[in-house]
């Protein structure tokens, strides 16, 4: 395999160019405990071997990675800090102020990460300027994933505004499927409420209410909007939706029983496992609303500090192997993200990821990417979670429109 | 002291025992001036040895149970969000807290489920234990059956149940496809049922231990007194109501503590089961807690529900220990 | 004195008896059913269960869930299934059950045996250590396991099962040493014997049924822990529960119900064992004493 050849030899290069001793070890917290990922990050794990350094695993799964962070806490206090841990947004940025990340400037000065990371990601891999974490992928929130064959049964073609969208979701529900598969956990509904907000007001509000956390724009007629809307989706998922998983919701939606689904990218995984191709047996597009837009959310690799020496080279190396353009191409086509390199050719990926990739790089250029409040990419995770209470006690019929837009004022205020 | 004695008994004593033999011994001659002093290092190291086996333990407890408690009673007043940190805010955290919808839920979510856990609990376990002890056959093999599940951990029993009760695959899955069309059992999904099936799921794993603690209790009782009030003519029913389930008071107390204590530490469960949902309906302090001190970074309040959460067990477990460390007397 | 005897002296009549038989039956089949589910889903290849009724038996039984479980499946990078977490746990689980309950055995003898001014008040407060939640222990235990140069470690494990576990273990001993005649101790006591020695030659060999209680009670809860054991054990000495966890709550990829089942119960057997093996002391255990209050 023609990547395993290249990791081999980037694997090389790193021995070479690190005064590296065999002893050299890297001990990864993540989440990342099944199927394609694991393997992905296997690679990873294989390539720092052919470096000579061993990699101690440090797996923790459960809850989107709430777990991992909870052992971290304890391991930071404890002073036994692993090397390398998956990270997310500002909780990078949260252990960079307690000052527990290493620099990684002299490496990223070396290897020009500047130039390759989109800005909006930089925001995360640097603190104050300088770099913490190495990020290993893009995902995106804004898709909707659809069954192709179902919605030629159907006559539905690619929806390209809200109205549209809203009148294929009709025709399915009357044609008796489910038209929205959806899994009824907070940050699932989160996930669409990312689009929903930015649908409503575009980029400008998404920034202000999302980002800046203006109370004059959570409280605001436009955030009634998109509370609408929200309600106008919930007309639209089956009556099982309560707590179901997000693959299972996905299921549903490769089986024919469901149109559409508003998901991230890591859903388009579960379709290639199921053998179908996209643009073939199902299609991507973005929510429509947010066309030009990404809500984007990104794994980062967090670098701790260490003060064995031995250990700081490795997790150096450690750091390298995740921005190589080899790493990013294996890892990112098994999970269905885009590379956090925007260096890198597209024509590995599929065409919903040739889509991601072009799209990223756009709306990069033109301010149109934004960090996913759903996934911790826009606000700090004590906001999040406030913002989470809200969006899914009016999914599930608690307030009206009005009123969730009103608490969601006072939530984010006792959060800060 | 006799001879042999001197020798028996300082082949069992510690070193410090078999030091005052020496003394004693050792020389004749100052035996009759130092046998008071063997005596008395003898009768005071008796005096502190339990305390000196006692100290450990209380030391241990001091550090690490009451000096943890005093930390986070600390931290409740400080303006802790990720990390602990030590900026006074005063009652800012407390003052948050209570404006926190999730909290009240958690609250009530809490009054509910424990009264509810703690009553069928009771309940089924002394049912069965009187049902158990009615000389039956086959109690060998019935006993293991309603203990076994407390061996489980709390996440197999709330993955188990989650699966067993969700409409989709589980009970109304099965009913209907066995015929019984309009059988719906949506509690897990239902906003304001889905605490009870954490009540469902809690005491199928716990009646059985309070079972084997009434039924302990129930061996216990004397026989010769039921056989006296049988030859009075006190019919069953009676015989259970003046004579038996009063002796059983203790063990309903000790069913009590444990069964609370299980009540108010109950995350795994909850989170395997619900995930703490729908939305928040089946938030309790015990998953609030976890929830803004690890996961949504504000320690400060997580510490100050841990407090009010702390203050509740007191207020119920003071008393209890009061009434039942009164009676030894 | 009470004598202790399995046979009331309650009877009932035929009726009655068909009745409670019913009853008893039904409440087995109550507490058998989500476990038999497990179990027979555990033996079903993924299609049956993602496709079918979860109460049928397996068209295809297999126990291949069972061997992914034990040495194949994912944890982490490696796929190694639950086998090397099994050993974690029991060279961390068997320490802390013995220490604990050895030390809850000499406090509940000087608690009972030896009181002195304020053991009442010191007793309340062992006690109240059983309550204490673990959020709040979490973070000032790993900075003293950090001090202590233990963290990460599975003597830190040990060191934090045994503090937690001494509340419990106390309160067991106490209670079923407070119905033990304390006339013998006296009298041993007469006789010249010391402190150690009254322990060792009279309260202990008495102690079997007590000393079931507290080696099921502290085994279950310690093998069952988690969140301890992940943070204060690292990826080579993780417990199995971590492994479990990592098995059963992976957020991506296929489900695979037929290995979490099959893991599940893999995780559960040793503690299902304790619990049959010694289930017999342990109601004995329950009845000599602790549950008199």
């Amino acid at each position: 395999m023609t990547v395993m050849k290249k990791l081999h030899m980037t694997a090389a290069v790193l021995a070479l160019s690190t005064t590296a001793v065999a002893a050299q070890e890297v001990e990864v917290l993540h989440w990342w405990t099944s199927g394609g990922e694991a393997a992905a990050v296997g690679t990873l794990r294989d390539t720092l071997a052919a470096g000579g350094i061993s990699w101690l695993d440090m797996p923790v799964a459960g809850g989107g990675g709430s777990d991992a962070m909870t052992v971290l806490r304890a391991r930071v206090t404890a002073g036994d800090a692993p090397t390398a841990v998956q990270m997310l947004g500002f909780s990078i940025q949260d252990w960079a102020a307690e000052g527990a990340l290493a620099n990684l400037d002299a490496l990223a000065a070396e290897q020009g990460w500047a130039a390759v990371v989109p800005a909006a990601l930089q925001r995360f891999s640097t603190y104050n300027g300088s770099w913490v974490a190495a990020p290993v992928n893009v995902h995106s929130t804004n898709w909707v994933w659809a069954n192709t064959a179902l919605m030629a049964e159907l006559g539905i073609s690619q929806p390209t505004s809200w109205e549209e969208f809203v009148a294929a979701m009709e025709t399915a529900k009357a044609a008796g499927k489910t038209a929205l598969a959806h899994g009824g956990q907070a940050w699932q509904e989160a996930t669409m409420f990312d689009s929903m907000v930015m649908g409503a007001g575009g980029p400008d509000f998404y920034q202000a209410a999302m980002v800046d956390l203006d109370p004059a724009a959570l409280g605001s007629d436009t955030m009634v909007e998109a509370f609408n809307r929200m309600a106008t989706l919930r007309g639209f998922v089956d009556d099982n939706f309560s707590g179901r998983d997000w693959n299972l919701a996905t299921a549903m939606v490769i089986s024919g029983d469901a149109l559409f689904q508003i998901m991230g990218d890591w859903a388009k995984g579960e379709f290639v496992n199921a053998g179908m191709t996209a643009g073939n047996e199902f299609t991507c597009f973005r929510v429509p609303g947010t066309e030009g837009t990404v809500t984007f959310n990104s794994d980062q690799f967090a670098m701790f500090n260490v003060t064995d020496p031995a250990a700081q080279q490795a997790q150096l190396a450690m750091a390298s192997a995740v921005l190589s353009p080899e790493f990013q191409v294996a890892f990112n086509l098994v999970k269905g993200s885009v590379p956090a390199r925007t260096d890198i050719p597209a024509d590995q990926f599929d065409m919903c990821g040739q889509m991601g990739m072009a799209q990223l790089a756009e709306a990069g250029a033109s301010g149109g990417l934004f960090g996913s409040m759903a996934h911790g990419h826009a606000n700090p995770p004590s906001v999040q979670n406030a913002m989470y209470d809200v969006i899914t006690a009016h999914f599930n019929g608690e307030y009206d429109a009005a009123t969730a837009a009103a608490e969601l004022v006072t939530a984010v205020e006792i959060a800060q | 002291m006799a001879g042999p004695e001197i020798i028996g008994a300082g082949l069992f004593c510690r070193a410090g025992q078999v030091q005052a033999r020496h003394i004693k011994t050792e020389g004749g001659r100052r035996m009759a001036a130092s046998t008071d002093t063997g005596v008395d290092l003898r009768t005071r190291l008796q005096t502190w040895l339990p305390k000196l086996v006692l100290a450990p333990s209380l030391a241990i407890m001091l550090v690490f149970v009451y000096g943890f408690i005093a930390f986070t009673i600390y931290l409740s007043f400080t303006d802790s969000r990720m990390l602990p940190s030590f900026g006074w805010v005063g009652w800012d955290n407390y003052d948050r807290l209570f404006r926190i919808r999730e909290w009240n839920t958690a609250l009530s979510n809490l009054a509910v489920f424990a009264v509810l856990y703690i009553g069928i609990s009771t309940l089924i376990g002394l049912t069965l234990a009187i049902l158990l002890d009615q000389k039956i056959r086959g109690e060998g093999v019935l006993r293991p059956i309603f203990l076994y599940p407390m061996a489980l951990s709390f996440i197999v029993t709330g993955t188990a149940w989650k699966w067993f009760l969700d409409p989709a695959i589980g009970l109304e899955n099965t009913m209907q496809l066995w015929g019984w069309d309009s059988f719906s059992f949506t509690w897990i999904k239902d906003r304001e049922m889905a605490i009870y099936t954490v009540v469902i799921a809690a005491v199928w794993q716990s009646s059985g231990f309070v079972m084997a603690m009434f039924l302990a209790g129930l061996r216990g009782i004397d026989n010769e007194i039921l056989k006296a009030a049988q030859i009075d003519g006190a019919s069953n029913w009676n015989l259970y109501r003046r004579i038996i389930l009063p002796q059983l008071r203790p063990a309903f107390l000790s069913a009590f503590v444990i069964l609370s204590h299980l009540a108010i530490k109950s995350y795994d469960l909850v989170i395997a089961l619900t995930g703490g949902g729908p939305g928040n309906a089946t938030a309790l302090p015990a998953t609030f807690m976890y929830s803004y001190t690890f996961t949504r970074n504000q320690m400060g309040i997580g510490a100050a529900s841990a407090v009010i959460m702390l203050m509740t067990i007191a207020a119920i477990m003071v008393p209890y220990l009061y009434a039942e460390l009164k009676e030894k007397k | 004195m009470a004598v202790a005897s399995p046979d009331t002296a309650i009877r009932t009549s035929r009726i009655t008896r068909v009745f409670i038989y019913l009853f008893l039956l039904l409440f087995a089949l109550f507490y058998l059913l989500p476990f038999g589910i497990m179990l027979v889903n555990s033996l079903k290849p993924l299609s049956e269960i993602t496709g079918g009724n979860m109460i049928a038996l397996p068209q295809d039984w297999t126990i291949a869930p069972w061997l992914s479980a034990w040495s194949t499946a994912q944890i982490g990078v490696e796929p190694t299934g639950l086998r090397p977490y099994f050993v974690n746990s029991l060279v961390m689980a068997i320490p802390a059950v013995v220490l604990s309950t050895m030390v809850g055995a000499l406090n509940g003898y000087v608690l009972t045996k030896w009181q002195f001014r304020g053991s009442t008040i010191i007793f309340g407060l062992l006690l109240f250590s059983c309550f204490i939640p673990f959020q709040i222990v979490l973070i000032p235990m790993a900075r003293i396991l950090g001090l202590l140069d233990i963290a990460g470690s599975t003597p830190g494990l040990i060191l934090v099962h045994f503090v937690y576990g001494i509340g419990f273990t106390t309160l067991y001993f106490r209670n079923y040493y407070a119905a033990f005649p304390t006339e013998l101790v006296r009298a041993a006591q007469i006789d010249g014997a010391g402190f150690f020695q009254i322990f060792w030659r009279i309260m202990l060999p008495s102690s079997g049924p007590i000393i079931a209680v507290s080696f099921i009670w502290q085994f279950t809860n310690i093998w069952n822990d988690f969140l301890f054991g992940a943070s204060f054990a690292s990826g080579g000495s993780a417990p199995m529960t971590v492994a479990l966890n990592n098995l059963v709550n992976s957020s991506t990829g296929v489900r695979e119900y037929n290995v979490h089942f099959a893991g599940a119960i893999m995780a559960a057997a040793p503690t299902l064992l304790v619990y049959i093996v010694a289930g017999r002391y342990f109601v004995r255990g329950l009845m000599a004493g602790s549950v008199k209050g």
